[in-house]
């Protein structure tokens, strides 16, 4: 006598024991703790809140453990979290000239004002595996980053006019925000460049590398990097005026782009920009890739390639969503492959009798 | 002195909403609002009740003459809704109508775009009854076979312009008529017939 | 680190109140599908967000809600759907379809013809008939716009001229109340009639493509077909094993590795239920045999 598999429910209590069992590891080696990994795996932190669009240090560390370090689980956690809190109102635009350097580098200028300012980096590192390397180093003498003598290099240029000014929100228009409104196309800068910075580092590093290689080329130089941290600025309307909320880390790149101009605009150089919270330089260089990629329309460049197609990287740079869709797949579809199953029989049907008609017609002949 | 708004928001605000959501899913059926809200000056329960159910700073209101000399009026809605006063019908995501005679045409409301039929205003107007007033003959999406709806007061001309937002379809205006504690919905979906056919 | 308190039916009055508006007007708009803020919920994308989001945003402390994924209660994600609205809400659940006032499905109608009472909640991956036909969102919206829905029935048409017949087994389209194409979310087709002048309402929730939509009570629903081609919805030949249905849509089960296969009904409550009313006629009969 067939009984339908009964018991989900004591199936899913079990796994997910079995889950927590194994997230502990072996017992005899120390638990991992959060300070450990918001202090020893700061990139993985940081990528969890990028993507998680939430700064907190502490609960993307929490997130990182709960998740047994897949990084896109812990994005999920970091994201489902944040869309419970009540939202008090919007920043004051962070102002990143006024950033304390930690690390700042340019590739259009040999030198400039402010200097390049190398930073923790691990460009130039030989990348073999070094056991000593988790030693404890200690700390090298800082030069003092001057914050007054470090302007962007894109400024530099715009007082020139070389480069296009950074365009300015037109009149009062609030700025987006996709997680309250739903996405429409043709979308703004400002809707673009909160899905760039939500998006997943992978995609978008693939999307940028396509440009370079002919894929919607638009011949870019790493204008200027910079890492350091900011002030958070908010204004509260009964108060009139802004007041600081925190510092936080982040790290901004600015992309000067090759333009031949327009009928109405002159040559020179144009805008992609990135910005993400921590320190993320790859994320921030495809992110300021895709950007440009994706103003195509706007400087009337030809859009053929996947990068400068504004639906297709918008609606699948969230690997939030990604990872849902894909992974349902593993979700029952008994009652849809049925339906399948009997359509593949009646096509095979209809092809056989075909082919046996055939057949018989052959015969007869 | 700002009255009261629901006494548990939450769930005030959920069985309100199911009322309504029956009433726009079987047209011209009369549902009961359970919640009696204190409501300020010539606004009406069954209005305010719909209004802490359903506006909030994303969805602006317009206010019909009788309601926006009452300053008690916008300032309930703002405390309790936190929702802007619109200043033209079109900006308006909901409008309340306090007197249905002086019912504006609907062209002047929002009346969405083809592509966006949804970004219609939705009309809440006061009435006094579903008992009395000119029968009309309904049909069409959430109405089996025929109904018939009744409600006072209505202006003289309702058919004529609930016909003609029929025929902007997928634009036009959706309505939903409220008396202190019921409501009734007349959405852009449904059809007016010349009259109820015995069944 | 606080620890978050989350509100009755786990969303929060805001995100209600926005799934609210955007319900009432899919509701006014039969089969148009209204954009919405989707937010990101516990549980992933593509597994019922959307669902989720408008069980929520109409569910009450007096409801009794079923849910159901391929027709069934017992499967994994209906059992971890209805655990999250006990947990977040404290309502009533049941396997009852009778007895539901909300029902939250994926992929199935129950087999019980449902009443004015009750609210079905469709799961929808990809609420968009044309995304097959036409991947942009622009391109969509505008041949909604103008009910330009000729790329639809080129392509019917071609199944037809290749394979003899509309070679659709789930998600087929249907056009509803004459005027918007609506995906009936991946429901096998034998379910489409079972839509068209349903006395419950029926609303459609898709999270990761932020889309609304919903088929009011007493409204026309239909497949789409041809004159010479009508649609005919698919049900495999033979009965379940357990209760013997002869009508009912079936899941196939493979019993060995020597292609041995038995049919049951997909909708388990329709199943018990027939199971139990036989077992009850029989003691009857036995008694009165006794007597």
């Amino acid at each position: 006598m067939y009984v339908a598999a009964k018991g989900g429910e004591r199936a899913i209590e079990n796994a997910h024991r079995l889950l927590a069992h194994e997230r502990r590891g072996d017992t005899s080696v120390p638990e991992l703790s959060l300070a450990q990994i918001e202090g020893q795996m700061a990139f993985a932190v940081d990528r969890v809140m990028n993507e998680g669009s939430l700064y907190d240090r502490e609960l993307a560390a929490l997130a990182i453990k709960q998740a047994r370090g897949d990084l896109i689980e812990a994005i999920f956690l970091l994201r489902a979290f944040r869309a419970t809190l009540p939202r008090i109102g919007v920043s004051e635009p962070i102002e990143s000239s006024a950033m304390t350097v930690r690390r700042r580098i340019s590739a259009a200028f040999k030198d400039l004002p402010g200097g390049q300012v190398l930073g923790p980096t691990f460009d130039y590192t030989h990348r073999l595996l070094e056991p000593q390397s988790l030693d404890v180093v200690v700390e090298p003498a800082l030069a003092d980053a001057d914050v007054a003598s470090s302007p962007r290099v894109t400024d530099l240029l715009a007082a020139d006019d070389l480069v296009e000014p950074s365009p300015r929100p037109e009149g009062n228009v609030p700025v987006g925000d996709l997680t309250q409104d739903p996405l429409e196309f043709p979308a703004g800068r400002d809707l673009r460049l909160q899905n760039l910075a939500r998006g997943d580092e992978g995609f978008l590093l693939a999307l940028g590398y396509s440009t370079q290689r002919g894929y919607g080329r638009n011949h870019p130089f790493a204008g200027e990097i910079r890492l350091g941290e900011v002030e958070v600025e908010f204004s509260p309307p009964e108060l009139g005026f802004a007041v600081p909320l925190g510092r936080i880390t982040v790290t901004e790149c600015q992309m000067i782009n090759q333009f031949r101009g327009t009928a109405t605009e002159p040559p020179r150089f144009t805008r992609g920009y990135g910005l993400g919270f921590g320190h993320c330089e790859r994320k921030v260089m495809a992110m300021a890739l895709v950007d440009r990629a994706l103003r195509a329309r706007e400087l009337e460049e030809e859009v053929k390639a996947p990068a400068q197609d504004e639906e297709f990287v918008l609606s699948h740079s969230d690997n939030v969503q990604a990872t849902g869709f894909v992974e349902h797949l593993k979700l029952p579809h008994y009652v849809d492959f049925q339906a399948e199953l009997g359509l593949v029989r009646s096509l095979r049907k209809r092809f056989q009798d075909a082919a046996t008609g055939e057949s018989v017609r052959e015969a007869a002949e | 002195m700002l009255t009261a708004g629901f006494g548990n928001p939450v769930l005030s605000a959920q069985s309100t909403f199911r009322a309504i959501l029956d009433a726009m899913a079987r047209p011209g059926s009369v549902q009961p609002i359970g919640e009696a809200v204190e409501a300020p000056g010539p606004m009406s329960a069954g209005a305010a009740a719909l209004a802490l159910t359903l506006c909030d700073h994303d969805a602006p209101v317009w206010l019909d003459d009788g309601l926006r000399q009452h300053e008690a009026v916008s300032e309930w809605l703002r405390f309790h809704c936190g929702c802007p006063i619109a200043s033209s019908k079109a900006e308006a995501a909901f409008a309340f109508i306090s007197d249905p005679d002086a019912l504006p045409s609907f062209d002047e409301f929002n009346l969405g775009t083809v592509d966006y039929p949804d970004r219609s205003t939705t009309v809440v107007m006061q009435v006094a009854s579903f008992d009395v007033g000119p029968t009309l003959a309904l049909a069409g999406p959430g109405i089996k076979a025929r109904t018939a709806f009744r409600a006072s007061p209505l202006p003289a001309d309702m058919p004529e312009r609930l016909a003609v937002n029929r025929r902007l379809f997928p634009r036009g205006v959706d309505l939903i008529l409220v008396t202190a504690n019921t409501v009734a919905a007349l959405p852009r979906s449904i059809r007016l017939m010349e009259r109820m056919e015995c069944t | 680190m606080t620890a978050p308190a989350y509100n009755f039916a786990y969303l929060d009055e805001q995100t209600k109140r926005m799934i609210r508006r955007a319900i009432l007007k899919a509701v006014a708009i039969p089969g148009y599908q209204v954009p919405f803020a989707s937010r990101e919920m516990p549980m992933p994308y593509g597994w019922g967000t959307g669902g989720v989001q408008v069980t929520a945003a109409v569910l009450g402390p007096d409801d009794i809600l079923k849910v159901i994924d391929q027709g069934a209660d017992d499967t994994t994600n209906a059992v971890s759907i209805r655990k999250f609205f006990i947990k977040t809400a404290g309502v009533r659940t049941t396997t009852e379809t009778c007895e539901a006032t909300v029902i939250q499905t994926r992929h199935r109608v129950p087999e019980t013809p449902l009443s004015e009472k009750q609210i079905l909640v469709f799961q929808v991956p990809i609420p968009e008939p044309l995304r097959f036909l036409e991947p942009r969102e622009t391109e969509t919206r505008r041949m909604h716009a103008l009910a330009d829905y000729g790329l639809m029935h080129v392509k019917l048409y071609e199944d037809i001229a290749h394979y003899g017949h509309i070679a659709t087994a789930y998600a087929y389209p249907v056009k509803v109340d004459g005027r918007y194409v609506m995906d009936p979310s991946p429901t096998p087709k034998f379910d489409n009639p079972k839509m068209d002048g349903c006395a419950a309402l029926q609303l459609f929730g898709a999270g990761r493509e932020k889309r609304i939509y919903a088929v009011p009570p007493h409204t026309s629903v239909v497949s789409l077909d041809f004159d010479d081609h009508p649609f005919e919805p698919y049900r495999l030949d033979g009965a379940c094993v357990l209760c013997g249905a002869d009508d009912s849509y079936l899941d196939e089960v493979i019993t060995d590795d020597r292609g041995a296969r038995m049919f049951v009904c997909s909708d388990t409550d329709f199943c018990a239920g027939r199971r139990s009313a036989a077992s009850s006629a029989e003691g009857l009969d036995a008694e009165r045999r006794r007597d």
